[in-house]
């Protein structure tokens, strides 16, 4: 059995491969399966301050390609976040797989609002999504498009943890739909990010029900996600290592198997985000993939997983 | 693997009662009883139905028009084209020759007729329990005494037809004169189907229940049909559920979650 743990920011994964935002993670139940299922750890939708509506339905869809989705960001509020966030603290039981709390506002304010109010809540790590594109018609361009927008909201929510939580690693979600994603990693460090989450859902794409003449999400448009963005994300992920080696990455962006895990740990990232695999191989894909993993290491003569990071320039 | 809405179109119509309409779709989605679509309105919304009738060549979905969705729904005529995902979810199952009680309370006679259907052919025997307010919401109240081998037993809260109590109250006095079921199935209101779950436990029972959440995606990944504490999705692992694992659903009758997740109690 080769070590398949991870360190990031600090925190120690039996495995690096965690639940990305948005897919499943509404409740401290749902979290436990996931892990019972052989994550790493969970990270739980996006929270907002107060109750958010997402979009009517349908929300996602699916075929053997790709995955759109504009479920709209859902959720109760911060009462809810902590009844379910403090639930899955009490009963995570002794091996106690990481939670990261991703948060989510509409206003540079609110990053910080809500970041103190999670932040009192002791999650073991804070990833700010400042880069979903299925509410740009209520938030306009998401802040992780423009490299001042992005640094400000890190900077805003550094300062409300130094209050509540000053030890509690920050990562920032960025987006891929940039020109530079490079430059907006640097700013978004600068400002005090202790780590990246690369990469968010792709676009927003449209499909269009030809026979109604009617785009299909309720929406009109959603992010783009599955297998098929794995290179993008990995060249992403590799750009940002080769430009800021010592900053920490989650990499996400159509992840399957334990072998694209590697693939993504090689480009530079430490933990890995499964969110639309989990459409392709159910929830069962955590364990799955960590075994896939597992024969790789064996078949290869590898050790310990962590020293695979970064491992291709 | 494909969960776009697929387009079809609406064969015929038929008015079942003043609010309920049935309508036939010309399309092979080989369903089973238990199963449920996701109806879309292009341009409108979606939501999750639960197929009354398939055959192998169409089937059938019966609506209330008590929203807005199926209301609009409700409008839509011969001809029209809706989209449609799945079908999705668990099937009920029976083995050959079973004495089956069926619970059907309000809209859930639906699936239990359909799987009624089924049973028959596969030699079982069916004491039909439908419950609902008054002998006017007895909806397919024409259809499931045609049913052979099925006795019809309709309960009505205020009497106007059949046992004057709930059908869970009549499948009792069954149960009390010694009558012995080999399976339950039941489809309806939580709060009834709670009831259910407790009584075929305590008899010893096996039991098929249909739990319904709040659902989105329908195929496991949206997450907001979880249920605590088991953190599985109903729209895979259920609709229809064995009794044991219910059991170990504790929010089973007790509270169920909206489209943000806030939890509502029963």
């Amino acid at each position: 059995m080769a070590d398949l743990s991870v360190n990031f920011c600090g925190v120690t994964f039996k495995n690096p491969l965690v639940l990305a935002s948005g897919i499943l993670g509404i409740t401290a139940s749902s979290w436990r399966n996931v892990v019972r299922n052989g994550a790493g750890g969970i990270t739980t939708k996006s929270l907002w301050l107060n109750e958010h509506q997402g979009h009517p339905n349908p929300v996602i869809i699916a075929n053997d390609h790709y995955m759109l989705n504009a479920v709209g960001v859902p959720d109760a509020g911060v009462k809810k976040a902590e009844e379910e966030i403090s639930l899955f603290l009490k009963k995570r039981g002794a091996s106690k797989p990481p939670l990261i709390a991703n948060i989510i506002a509409g206003s540079v304010r609110d990053y910080g609002v809500i970041a103190e109010e999670i932040g009192r809540m002791k999650p073991d790590i804070l990833e700010v999504n400042i880069s979903c594109p299925n509410v740009e018609s209520e938030f306009g361009t998401p802040f992780a498009c423009v490299a001042g927008d992005a640094a400000r909201v890190t900077k805003e929510v550094k300062k409300a943890l130094k209050k509540v939580a000053p030890k509690l690693p920050v990562t920032v979600k960025l987006s891929p739909n940039v020109e530079n994603i490079v430059e907006i990693a640097k700013a978004v460090v600068d400002a005090g990010a202790d780590g990246l989450t690369v990469m968010n859902t792709v676009g927003p794409g449209m499909a269009i029900n030809i026979e109604s003449r009617t785009p299909i999400l309720a929406n009109r448009v959603g992010g783009l996600s599955g297998p098929s963005l794995k290179p993008l994300a990995v060249k992403f992920i590799y750009s940002i290592r080769q430009a800021l080696p010592e900053i920490p990455i989650i990499g996400t962006g159509g992840v399957l198997t334990g072998e694209d895990a590697i693939e993504m740990m090689m480009a530079g990232a430490t933990l890995v985000g499964i969110g639309t695999g989990v459409y392709y191989r159910g929830v069962e894909v955590f364990g799955l993939a960590a075994a896939e993993m597992n024969a790789w290491c064996t078949a290869n003569k590898v050790k310990k997983l962590s020293s695979l990071i970064g491992t291709v320039k | 693997m494909n969960n776009f809405p697929l387009s079809v179109r609406i064969k015929s119509k038929v008015k079942e009662t003043p609010l309920v309409t049935t309508f036939t779709f010309d399309y092979p989605h080989r369903a089973e009883p238990g199963q449920f679509i996701n109806v879309w309105l292009p341009g409108v919304n979606e939501r999750p139905m639960s197929i009354a009738f398939d055959d192998g060549k169409a089937y059938t979905i019966s609506v209330a028009a008590v929203g807005e969705f199926t209301k609009l729904l409700g409008k839509k005529k011969v001809g029209d084209m809706l989209g449609i995902r799945g079908p999705y979810g668990q099937v009920f199952t029976w083995k050959p020759k079973q004495r089956i009680a069926m619970l059907a309370g309000g809209y859930g006679v639906a699936p239990l007729y359909f799987a009624a259907s089924r049973a028959l052919k596969d030699g079982c025997k069916i004491d039909f329990f439908h419950g609902a307010r008054s002998k006017d919401h007895l909806l397919f109240a024409q259809h499931v005494p045609k049913l052979k081998n099925t006795r019809y037993l309709p309960a009505t809260d205020d009497g106007s037809a059949g046992f004057h109590g709930y059908n869970v109250q009549a499948w009792q006095e069954e149960l009390s004169k010694g009558v012995a079921y080999d399976l339950v199935m039941t489809c309806g209101p939580e709060v009834m189907m709670k009831v259910v779950s407790d009584r075929a436990f305590e008899y010893g029972i096996d039991a098929q229940i249909s739990v319904e959440r709040y659902m989105k995606c329908g195929f496991g990944v949206c997450g907001n049909c979880t249920v605590d504490d088991l953190g599985i999705t109903t729209c895979q692992k259920g609709t229809v559920m064995p009794n044991e694992t219910v059991r170990k659903i504790k929010e089973f009758g007790k509270y169920h979650r909206d489209a943000v997740g806030r939890k509502h109690l029963y």
